[in-house]
């Protein structure tokens, strides 16, 4: 049986991948008379020419066992070596890898001599490397030179090869065993930088939740409760425009995304400012009030929301550009965190360019800084309180765009982000930008390189009391304010 | 004269309903449903809770978001005495909890031990609470953390304590919390009598916490207490040292939220990690609001008006509560500053309002 298969594999006839699958899925039998069929959807099929067979009765199954079935499973991917499509020879070339049968060196010899694709070739290399350690009449040159091979891969299965090799020549095993130790000081590496990725990642999302705060609370003073609920309206907003490109212009959807951020800043910038002036304007200097309206308000948000759109989770979709992932080197980075990074870094440069050249970002630094002077020169400041504000909270609606891609778009997705936001903020230090930038960037790498040693949950937890702790040395922050600013 | 009405509507009213239910046979006009009993039993309990916050914000300036944190641990306290009470009787009918055979515990973890005691479980309802608010205030208070910080802060505290105890590991139920209770001190909990005992404890707790309440803050003591309310700088100039007199308010708080906790659990029959949801703390500040800041009646009017209407809206609108509890914040900070009992009495000096709306805080 099994040098029935061996003996197909090596046919090189056209229907052999057809015969080798039937085996493997149960359906080749032999008729009565000992011919082979397959049994297809369509009917019963002659094994060896494909012809229909009408009069099919007394149909044998051919059975296999745990060995055959693995000679099987080498011999399909030796023939998936010659498949005309890469991405099949790429897979057989790590089936084989995975497999180390040392009979199919030969078809690995061969293919490797008539692949043109690089990529294919090296994953072929390596199968043959590991099949030739596996194999037991393999010379010492070559063995060392497949231990090479493998260190070169580095990942964690080149390691489990190294490790698990069976009896080899001295020379080979000290070469295995110093490759696993560079394996593994490779890993190490390689783990710590995903930790920093998915710190990076974890850091951007507080970033963009917290940069509106940065303005309405650190720059402004006003504690703004109802911050999250802005956040959630720019997730809805992005769930509104996704339904309307869906419906009218479903070509746009790539572009669903870049529609949904400047509308979502309106539509939160709007709302910010109307919330100043018929709410905020009338609690200054009493932050105390401010925080409890504010929470209402919030409150009534959310419940607004669940009214107009159900309490449960809204489905915004992910454009084909962001989805999916890719790998650098040994971290694997999921292209929508890459997009959120990038997006944090913008709206902070953003955020910046707007407060430092522009007319109205003077302003608002004349009007936090010294208003009575301010005033004296003229600027209107109850309507540049507004627009601060409306800045504020026009972020928070942008921050909204991004969230809806990683979290849950529900009323309650504000909630979630409310508390973490004024700790980075408390923590970088009320008023100062760039402190909310370090504070955000601290909290997640911090949180996510406690993660596996502490888990989730008892990781936030320990953030958290470390934070509490932290603003009881440290009440302004990291990067506190210094001067006049700071009386109260 | 107010401190007469309010403890004979609180103890006379609490003894009445009591009456009521258990003189009275399930027909009678005058019979009072023992849910409402047990409902009433719960204000009163919340009514605790928003004496002890109006104790530290309304007399000290203290704005903590996280005092529902303090009455969760109370709660949880008599709850793990409760929770053992059951023994034997549980679904699984083994000597532990019914949640620890489920994590296939063999043995109750340490700090479960002296809790088959009442009196321990008591004392650890008050112990508890009041030693985190100790080294919490003790930390704070020193460092001089004060105003929205210290919000945050407690924010953040209750926050960490609501994500350790979903942890199952953490040892008290995880998410579903301690529940099914049986009996308290040989009382079945589903009996009438006991319903109406628990609701005339916890008014008459209620008082007595109201009387000393009172006391304090008419005393010395809570002289100097609105004095650093008012201008802690010069309070502290004047030779007083404000954190020490905070601490001492802000423990003895906390201590007041546990003994509620205390009181609530036997009486809902469930404690939860749910209970120190940030939200549950803010809306406890509410209370307070409605009722009026720095009046001890008011708060404890406060919070059995505004669980009267969460009662009756939930019931009936469901989707208006948020919409009302939110309009409720709004409109009590922006239009009714001194709650309904500045209704009643208008403040003797009302506040200097701030010339202009201008931010005080950024003005050198």
């Amino acid at each position: 049986m099994r040098r029935a298969i061996d003996s197909i594999a090596t046919s090189g006839d056209p229907r052999a991948p057809t015969i080798l699958d039937a085996l493997t899925a149960g359906r080749l039998s032999t008729r009565s008379n000992g011919a082979p069929v397959i049994r297809t959807d369509a009917g019963v099929v002659d094994a060896e020419t494909g012809a229909p067979v009408p009069d099919a009765t007394g149909l044998r199954p051919v059975r296999l066992n745990n060995a055959v079935r693995r000679t099987l499973e080498a011999a399909q991917g030796a023939i998936r070596l010659f498949a005309p499509d890469a991405a099949t020879r790429a897979a057989a070339a790590e089936a084989v890898f995975k497999s180390r049968d040392a009979n199919s060196l030969p078809a690995l010899d061969r293919a490797i001599a008539a692949e043109r694709d690089a990529s294919v070739r090296t994953l072929m290399a390596q199968a043959r490397a590991a099949a030739l350690l596996a194999s037991a009449d393999s010379p010492e040159p070559d063995r060392l030179g497949a231990v090479a091979t493998l260190a070169a891969r580095g990942d964690l299965e080149a390691r489990s090869v190294l490790a698990s090799l069976g009896p080899q020549p001295a020379a080979v095993a000290v070469a295995a065993a110093a490759a696993v130790v560079s394996i593994d000081r490779m890993q190490q590496v390689w783990s710590l930088l995903q930790g920093a990725f998915y710190g990076l990642s974890l850091g951007s999302v507080l970033l963009l939740a917290a940069a509106g705060l940065a303005i309405t609370f650190g720059v402004m003073g006003v504690i703004n409760m109802a911050h999250g609920e802005m956040v959630m309206i720019g997730a809805y907003v992005t769930f509104m425009v996704q339904e309307a490109v869906r419906a009218h212009a479903p070509w746009l959807f790539g572009a669903s995304l870049f529609i949904a951020i400047p509308l979502a800043f309106l539509a939160s910038g709007f709302l910010g400012v109307l919330i100043e002036r018929t709410l905020i304007r009338f609690l200054y200097g009493r932050p105390l009030e401010t925080l409890l309206a504010t929470f209402g308000l919030g409150l009534v948000l959310q419940q607004a929301v669940r009214t107009l759109f159900g309490p449960t989770n809204r489905e915004v979709g992910t454009p084909a550009w962001m989805s999916g992932a890719g790998r650098i080197g040994g971290v694997t980075v999921t292209w929508n965190r890459v997009a959120i990074i990038v997006f944090a870094v913008l709206v902070l440069a953003a955020l910046m360019a707007v407060l430092r050249y522009t007319s109205l970002g003077l302003r608002m630094r004349a009007v936090t800084q010294n208003r009575r002077m301010a005033a004296a020169m003229g600027i209107r400041t109850p309507w540049i309180d507004a627009l601060t504000f409306g800045l504020g909270s026009g972020v928070a609606g942008m921050a909204g765009v991004a969230l809806s891609q990683i979290d849950n778009v529900s009323p309650n997705l504000g909630q979630g982000y409310i508390i973490d936001s004024f700790m980075v903020v408390v923590f970088g230090g009320v008023g100062n930008l760039w402190g909310t930038v370090v504070g955000a960037l601290t909290l997640g790498v911090v949180n996510k390189f406690l993660e596996p040693v502490a888990g989730a949950v008892l990781g936030k937890i320990v953030v958290l009391v470390g934070l509490i702790l932290f603003i009881q040395r440290k009440p302004r922050g990291m990067f506190p304010l210094r001067g006049r600013a700071v009386e109260q | 004269m107010s401190s007469r009405i309010t403890l004979l509507l609180v103890l006379g009213g609490a003894l009445l309903l009591a009456g009521l239910n258990l003189l009275t046979s399930g027909g009678h006009p005058l019979h009072v449903p023992t849910y409402v009993v047990s409902l009433v039993g719960k204000y009163l309990a919340f009514a605790i809770l928003a004496l002890a916050l109006d104790l530290v914000w309304g007399y000290a300036g203290i704005l903590s978001l996280g005092h529902a944190a303090f009455f969760a641990l109370g709660g949880y306290a008599i709850g793990m005495h409760l929770m053992l009470g059951i023994a034997g009787r549980g679904q699984y009918g083994a000597a532990l909890p019914d949640f620890m055979v489920f994590l296939n515990w063999k043995a109750l973890p340490w700090y479960w031990h002296g809790f088959e005691w009442f009196g321990f479980a008591l004392v650890m309802a008050l112990l508890v609470p009041g030693l985190l608010a100790l080294v919490f205030g003790w930390l704070a208070f020193r460092s001089r953390v004060s105003g929205v910080y210290l919000s945050i802060i407690t924010q953040a505290l209750t926050y960490a304590l609501l994500l350790a105890f979903f942890r199952n590991d953490m040892g008290f139920g995880g998410n579903n919390g301690l529940t099914d209770f049986k009996e308290l001190l040989g009382a079945p909990l589903s009996a009438d009598r006991t319903r109406c005992a628990l609701l005339v404890v916890t008014a008459a707790t209620l008082c007595g916490l109201y009387l000393l309440a009172r006391a304090l803050t008419r005393s010395r003591f809570g002289e100097v207490l609105v004095a650093v309310r008012d201008a802690e700088s010069r309070t502290r100039f004047l030779g007083y040292r404000p954190e020490q007199y905070k601490l001492v308010v802000w423990v003895l708080s906390a201590v007041m939220a546990g003994i509620g906790g205390a009181l609530y659990v036997p009486q809902v029959g469930i404690i939860n990690p749910g209970e120190f949801a940030p939200q549950n703390s803010i809306e406890a500040v509410i209370w307070v609001a409605v009722g009026g800041r720095g009046t001890l009646h008011g708060a404890i009017l406060g919070a059995v008006l505004v669980n009267l209407a969460k009662t009756i809206l939930t019931g009936q609108f469901p989707d208006a509560w948020l919409f009302a509890l939110g309009f409720l914040f709004i409109a009590v900070t922006l239009f009714l500053p001194g709650g309904l009992m500045g209704l009643v009495r208008p403040r003797r000096a009302p506040e200097p309002a701030p010339p202009t709306p201008s931010r005080v805080v950024r003005e050198a």
